[in-house]
Order: structure tokens, then C-alpha cells, then sequence
């Protein structure tokens, strides 16, 4: 059910992160969601792309070190509190969070949030039966 | 300035009466050796060589040479040249990849050693009117206690300060109103900086002599001290293996460090083929102890490179000058004083399941060394969450300071982002440019 999160190093130094973004664009890569954590020495680049397999080959294949990671990702509403009932479905399910990010779609009057937790098929079911509204990969495709 | 001696008749004695002492005192100590440690015994049976070959200093090159890695084979009492009851101390180097030299001292080998150290604090001025503050490390480190004992051999009131605790330090300078500072170059460089942010000039520092050794530096950082602090800067040598610092000492010239030549023979070998280069030649400095009881040298290898010059020295003494060290045979590093092999930062990432592809990274910053250690990161390791990235970090410098001692920041690097030599991983980026 959890959505492939591709991560990549970003050493800090200028030019790094153009390069990935470079790589992807040139292999029809689609970003529809990115973070970016970052520490003194390096960047941890967090992306939601339409095609993992691709992204994560060409990546590779350029010397990047990658990891496929599992994230959940849901549909909100685009209002005021939303977040914030489906944050309060993960905390009263003692769900313990790493990080989240959340991007809008084009099309349809939603956001969407993307969160790292400690345990997807927890926090899935918690959601679900909250009555959100779970994202695939595949449902990434067609936003 | 009119100079004064410790033991005066044998820092000024004429050089062929020094020769003859050497020679005498060489040809009881291979005896002595040869006889009580099979460890020797054995490398000089090798080599053909029987005490009776030794017959003055002339016969010198005829010793095997042994190096650090033999005092680490012996460890920790293979070395030892008489009974365990008749030692009364030991100090020990730092430690490198896991197995430290052990150096084992006699009460005359400590005395014979404070009397160098007193040599020093002398050729530096002291006197029994001096108040001593000695801000090197107490314990297995020689410095701390080398210095204790020389200066109260001189007679100076001693101030076992030991190393940091800078608040402490400035407050018994000003208030005891030390005169001389014994500690790293590095060190005093730091204390003179914090006085300077306290609103201390060199005209309120009481100080007027400093001996600052164990670790490199250049002249630029003489300078700076002696104009900071309002003081002379003078420079010690020598290392746990042959006793500790005292081997040799600067004078009032300033121009490289006399060696005191009645307890040790300085040599300068070709380090590729151990042959003997004429004086004034740039190679290896090796030294013979020639008292010590407990833990004998004979021809140790020591790795500095450096130039001796029995060139007539202003300050009267005949004993040969050694120049500073002007670099290394093997890769180590002295960081903050504390001796560093690469080779000890990949057995630690080895260890924590690491390759070994990383660079150590020296700087100096503010009179400080900055020592960093760049890692590449495993596949196997990556993480999307910089929490245990930064843990994988911290683990690793904690790993380190245990084997070194001291504390490297530790960076995590993409896979391949260390620049390579011929496909090797640069190792080491000294950029503070001390020789």
C-alpha cells in the first residue's frame, strides 16, 4: 500500500542538487513532491516521482548512493484542521513520526501528506479506519 | 645576556672530552643491553655484532637500529633491562593501533632525566627565583611530570597546573605571578589569546620564559607567542621513548635545540638505506641513550627528519644542535600534541563496519587544531533520516577518540567523493603548514 520514497546523498557543495534534478528532468523523470533535510555536512533529498524504478537506475548509474524507502501517503482535504486530524489519528495511535512534507495536487482541491513513520501498516490502518483516504504510487501517476 | 648552565662542565665540554665520554659510556651500556635484554641480544646476534665490537662511538654503526615497532613488539616488558623491582616509574606514548610503548624508569633514570629538563629551564633563564607553571598533561605523558622535575631541580617554585582548565590557569599566573610557562606551542598560543580577551597585555603578564615542545611549530607562531605573552619562546625535543622532553633544548640563540650528548648520541641516517649521512645533512635523526638503566635505546629510529650542526653556538655550549624536526619518515601526525596514524582511523572504521576510504582533515584555527575526519558512507548505511545519520556520526567519533584520545568531528561523504591518487583515497590534508 506505502508509497516508494526514493532518497538521495546530496554532498554539500554547489552544483549538487541542480545535477539530480538535471538527471531526472533529462530521463523524463516528474517530481511531484521533494524535501530536503540538511545538516553541515550533507543534504538527505526526499522525492516522490512518477517513475522509481527509472529515477532510481539513472541515479544510480550516475554514482548516486540511493535508498527506496516505504512512506504512507494520504488525502486531505485542502481546509483549515485537516492536517491536523490526520496528525491526531497517528498521535492518539501512538505512531511515532520521523518527518512529514505535504503538496497540493493540480487538478483536484486536495493536499496530500507524506509521512515517514516508524510503522507504515499501523499508521495505514489508523488512517484508514480514521476514513482517510490512502495514495499509491499508482494513484501518484494520475495527480 | 650573560648565559648560565645547570651542570655547566658538561654542556661546555670541549667536544673531543664529549666524544670520549660517549665512546666510554657506549661501550658499558651495549654490555648492559646485550646482557639483559634477549630482545636485543637477539637483533645484534642477527647482525653478527658481540658487545666486544663496540669499542667506541665510532663502532656505533655497527648496532642494529630498532624502531617503534620493536618497542611495541616487546610490549609491555620485553624492553626491560633490569629487575621490575628496581623501576620506579613508567610513562607511555599515546597508544597507536591498540599497543602502546611502555617506557620503564629507574629513580637515577628519572633523576638523569629532570637534570635535562633542568638543562632546559636554565638555558631559558630560570633560576630559583622562578615560579614555574608547567601546563603540560600529568600522568603517562612525560611532559607533565619531565618539566616538574626539572624545575624543581633548578629550584623553581613549581606550579603542577597539568594541561587545560584555562580559567585556572590564568588565575595562578596572575596571582602567583608566574615567570616561566612550560606547555605545547599550540597551548600557549590559546592562553595568550584568552589573556589578551581578558585585558591583559604583555607589559601585566608577569611571564618572561616559555618552553614549549611535543608538538610542531614554526617560527610565525614564536613570534606571535613571544609578542602576545611578552616573552621568550624556547623550544624542547624528545619523546616517551627516550625518556621524555630534555633531550634537547634550545638556548638563548634561538637557532635549534642543543642535545645533551653526554646521555644521548644523535645520528642522522639516509632512511631508505640506514646509512650514516655526514653532519649538516638532512635525513633521520636517531638517537642511543647512553644511561638510561630501565629502558635502553640503542639506535632508535625515530622518524623525524631533521639536520644537526655543531656549528660554534654564542650561547657557549659545545653540545651539537639539532634543527626542529622538518617532517616525518612515516605518515603520523601530531594533532594537538597527541600522536595520529592514519592507519588508526581505518582500523576503527573497519571495525565499525566501514570502508576504509576516508580522509583526515588538519587545520589550525585561532592557535587551535581542528582535526576532521571525512568518511565516505556505505550503500549499505544510507538512511533518509539524518537522525541516525548524525548518530552514525557521533558513534564513529567516539570510536576514534577512544583509540586516539582526542576528539575528531567525523563527516559522512557521498561513496567516491575523496579525492583519489592513483585510485587511493588521499588519507591525510595537512593544511597548517608548521614545517
Amino acid at each position: 500500500m506505502a508509497i516508494k520514497q526514493l532518497t538521495v546523498f546530496v554532498e554539500n557543495k554547489q552544483g549538487a542538487l541542480v545535477s539530480i534534478t538535471d538527471t531526472l528532468a533529462s530521463n523524463n523523470i516528474n517530481i511531484r513532491a521533494l524535501s530536503i533535510a540538511e545538516t553541515e555536512d550533507f543534504g538527505i533529498l526526499r522525492l516522490i516521482v512518477n517513475d522509481v524504478e527509472t529515477a532510481k537506475e539513472t541515479l544510480t548509474e550516475k554514482g548516486y548512493l540511493i535508498k527506496v524507502t516505504n512512506v504512507v501517503g494520504v488525502k486531505i482535504g485542502d481546509a483549515p484542521g485537516k492536517l491536523t486530524a490526520a496528525l491526531g489519528v497517528l498521535d492518539r495511535a501512538g505512531i511515532n513520526m520521523e518527518y512529514l512534507y505535504a503538496f497540493m495536487a493540480r487538478t483536484e482541491k486536495h493536499a496530500y501528506v507524506v509521512f515517514r513513520v516508524e510503522d507504515d501498516e499501523a499508521a495505514e490502518s489508523a488512517l484508514e479506519s480514521a476514513g482517510f483516504h490512502l495514495i499509491t504510487n499508482a494513484d501518484i501517476l494520475k495527480l | 645576556m650573560a648565559q648560565s648552565y645547570y651542570q655547566k662542565e658538561i654542556e661546555t665540554m670541549p667536544v673531543d672530552e664529549l666524544k670520549k665520554l660517549q665512546s666510554e659510556k657506549l661501550v658499558k651500556q651495549v654490555k648492559h643491553v646485550y646482557e639483559n635484554v634477549a630482545y636485543y641480544r637477539n637483533l645484534m646476534d642477527e647482525k653478527g655484532v658481540k658487545p666486544e665490537d663496540i669499542k667506541g662511538i665510532e663502532d656505533l654503526y655497527k648496532l642494529p637500529f630498532i624502531s617503534k615497532a620493536d618497542l611495541r613488539d616487546a610490549y609491555p616488558t620485553g624492553m626491560l633491562a633490569v629487575p621490575m623491582s628496581e623501576c620506579v616509574r613508567i610513562h607511555s606514548t599515546s597508544g597507536t593501533t591498540g599497543r602502546r610503548v611502555v617506557a620503564f624508569y629507574t629513580q637515577n633514570d628519572i633523576d638523569l632525566w629532570e637534570d635535562c629538563c633542568a638543562r632546559a629551564i636554565v638555558a631559558a633563564g630560570g633560576t630559583k627565583d622562578d615560579i614555574c607553571q608547567v601546563g603540560y598533561g600529568y600522568g603517562l605523558f612525560t611532559g607533565g611530570f619531565g618539566l616538574n622535575g626539572g624545575s624543581q631541580k633548578v629550584g623553581c617554585l613549581t606550579l603542577p597546573m597539568s594541561s587545560g582548565n584555562t580559567e585556572r590557569q590564568i588565575q595562578f599566573m596572575m596571582d602567583l605571578k608566574s615567570t616561566i610557562l612550560c606547555c605545547t606551542p599550540s597551548y600557549a598560543a590559546y592562553l595568550g589569546e584568552s589573556l589578551k580577551e581578558q585585558g591583559y597585555t604583555a607589559d601585566t603578564i608577569p611571564l618572561k620564559a616559555g618552553i614549549f615542545g611535543a608538538e610542531p611549530w614554526t617560527e610565525e607562531m614564536r613570534k606571535n607567542i613571544e609578542a602576545t605573552l611578552g616573552i621568550k619562546a624556547y623550544d624542547i625535543y624528545g619523546l616517551t621513548e627516550t625518556s621524555g622532553p630534555g633531550v634537547a633544548f634550545e638556548c638563548c640563540e634561538q637557532t635549534g635545540m642543543h642535545i645533551n650528548e653526554d646521555h644521548f648520541i644523535a645520528e642522522i641516517i639516509d632512511p631508505d638505506t640506514g646509512e650514516v649521512l655526514p653532519e649538516g645533512e638532512k635525513g633521520e635523526l636517531v638517537f642511543t641513550a647512553l644511561d638510561k638503566e630501565a629502558f635502553p635505546l640503542l639506535r632508535y629510529r625515530t622518524r623525524d627528519i631533521c639536520v644537526l650542526s655543531r656549528k660554534k653556538c654564542s650561547c657557549g655550549r659545545t653540545l651539537i644542535k639539532m634543527a626542529k624536526p622538518m617532517g616525518r619518515t612515516d605518515d603520523m601526525l601530531i594533532i594537538r600534541g597527541v600522536n595520529v596514524f592514519p592507519s588508526q582511523i581505518e582500523t576503527v572504521l573497519l571495525k565499525e563496519g566501514y570502508e576504509p576510504n576516508y580522509q583526515i582533515v588538519v587545520d589550525r584555527v585561532n592557535n587551535n587544531d581542528t582535526f576532521d575526519v571525512n568518511v565516505e558512507i556505505s550503500p549499505d548505511k544510507f538512511t533518509d533520516m539524518v537522525s541516525e545519520i548524525l548518530a552514525m556520526e557521533k558513534t564513529l567519533a567516539n570510536a576514534m577518540k577512544i583509540m586516539l584520545g582526542i576528539n575528531p568531528s567525523v563527516h559522512l561523504v557521498a561513496p567516491k567523493s575523496i579525492a583519489r591518487s592513483e585510485g587511493k583515497a588521499v588519507r591525510v590534508v595537512d593544511k597548517r603548514k608548521l614545517i
